[in-house]
């Protein structure tokens, strides 16, 4: 058994915090500035080459890339062998998230009831998401998620019956809708069987995944494949001002589901698809 | 078609505008976002003068990051201007000419930036960093315990916007999608 600190996992999550909201992770970095050179909107050319700027201007000045810092979405894998001494874990997460952005001078986009809506002053609470696996370390992945692109996702409870067609119109009809609303170019999450809640975290955790990657299911990547290419002939664009760079990947994962039902979960990310990872 | 225009945006300078232009604008303009543009809606509500000036005004939807020491303000683009649809044509009525944010209008804000000659402006979503080199200065009018939620007063130089809703009610979002459909 080994034991580690919570101090370690406040420092860790208030960096990480940081660093995701200042730098995108190379794969995403990569499909912004490589899709310069396939997009055929002069417009969309234009913005594409500001947001590479931009992505720049964020490292060199210390400014996020994007106002919106999210609310930090938290995954913990933790080894069913780790001991954590210290404070509540919980707590401890939370710690990290607060440090990270008032320090960092992030953004304070929660508020404590969704109703009442007073700010927290310091981003807290995170969405904090546990699995327990097998051995004795810590993953921690810290993704900031954005409202605009948020706001835009949606689940489908689809019937057996409406079978892949069903779940690629899903897709389609959440990307159509989401349009210019969700800052295009896109990283569209999927959550394919499940449950309702299921489906829903599988398509975050899906936002994660690194985007040059297909998924190791082959009929998976396949429709991977072909709903990043449908996606790309809607003419949204980047910005939604028109073009071919609508989505930089369609990440799909998916999961056992019941003999009645075909739940599909589209989480939709703008192009500032944020996640970093560290393991303790 | 790119242009230079300064605030204020008088009906001359909006109706000169068309969808699909890309736009500088120089010049004062105000930032109000959700909760700013509740307490405006409930100022009206009970019969009091707003904080700013309507006429002409630019607005902004924006929810800075802080500004480290040094630095006029922190990353600034752009929020979804769907949110403030239930409040715009109000603001639009008492003489607002033009909006700026990202993502799609209601129809009621379309009638009303006709009905007014104003225009909606889309910045670049995502570009906060880049947006915030345009701003010279930055102060807060009003409701500073909202936070980042605050209505500020921005000096802004060449800020790059692309015009998708003109004041004959043409819509860039529209039309730019159906050209480049199944390419």
């Amino acid at each position: 058994m080994r034991t580690i600190h919570t101090d370690q996992i406040i420092k860790t999550v208030r960096q990480m915090c940081i660093d995701a909201n200042l730098h995108l992770s190379e794969d995403v970095k990569g499909a912004i500035c490589g899709s310069i050179e396939t997009e055929k909107s002069p417009l969309g050319c234009q913005i594409l080459r500001q947001l590479e700027e931009n992505m720049e201007i964020a490292v060199s000045e210390d400014i996020p890339i994007c106002q919106d810092t999210g609310m930090a979405v938290v995954f913990l894998k933790i080894g069913q062998d780790l001991h954590i001494e210290g404070m509540n874990l919980e707590d401890a997460v939370n710690e990290g998230i607060r440090q990270g952005y008032v320090d960092g001078y992030l953004r304070k986009s929660v508020v404590r009831d969704p109703l009442q809506r007073e700010n927290t002053k310091d981003n807290t609470p995170g969405i904090i998401h546990y699995e327990i696996v097998p051995g004795e370390q810590l993953t921690i992945t810290v993704a900031p998620k954005g409202f605009g692109s948020e706001n835009m996702s949606r689940v489908f409870m689809l019937k057996p019956a409406d079978g892949i067609e069903g779940v690629k119109d899903a897709i389609l009809t959440a990307v159509k809708d989401a349009g210019p609303n969700a800052c295009p170019p896109m990283v569209v999450g999927v959550g394919i069987g499940g449950d309702f809640e299921k489906c829903a975290i599988m398509a975050k955790q899906a936002l994660t995944r690194n985007i040059i990657e297909r998924s190791e299911i082959p009929y998976v990547k396949e429709m991977e494949e072909e709903l990043l290419k449908k996606i790309n002939s809607l003419g949204i664009g980047p910005g939604g001002l028109g073009g071919t760079t609508t989505a930089l990947a369609v990440n799909i994962n998916t999961y056992p589901t019941h003999i009645a039902g075909l739940p599909v979960a589209i989480n939709i990310c703008c192009h500032v698809d944020r996640h970093v990872t560290e393991v303790i | 078609m790119d242009k230079n225009i300064t605030t204020p945006i008088t009906e001359d300078i909006s109706k000169d505008l068309h969808a699909g232009d890309y736009v500088y604008i120089s010049g004062t303009i105000y930032v109000a976002r959700d909760a700013a543009h509740k307490r405006l809606m409930e100022v009206l509500d009970h019969g009091e003068e707003l904080p700013i000036d309507m006429k002409d005004s630019t607005i902004y939807y924006m929810g800075p990051s802080p500004a480290r020491e040094g630095q006029v303000i922190g990353s600034a683009g752009p929020t979804t201007a769907s949110r403030m649809d239930k409040y715009a044509p109000r603001l639009l009525d008492l003489g607002s000419k033009a909006m700026i944010g990202k993502g799609k209008r209601s129809p009621e804000v379309i009638d009303a930036i006709i009905r007014n000659k104003a225009v909606y402006f889309a910045a670049i979503g995502g570009a906060g960093a880049l947006i915030s080199k345009c701003i010279k200065k930055s102060e807060i009018v009003c409701y500073e315990d909202l936070g980042a939620e605050a209505i500020r007063k921005l000096e802004v130089e060449n800020f790059p916007v692309i015009v998708v809703i003109d004041s004959e009610g043409n819509n860039l979002y529209e039309t730019a999608i159906l050209e480049y459909q199944n390419m």
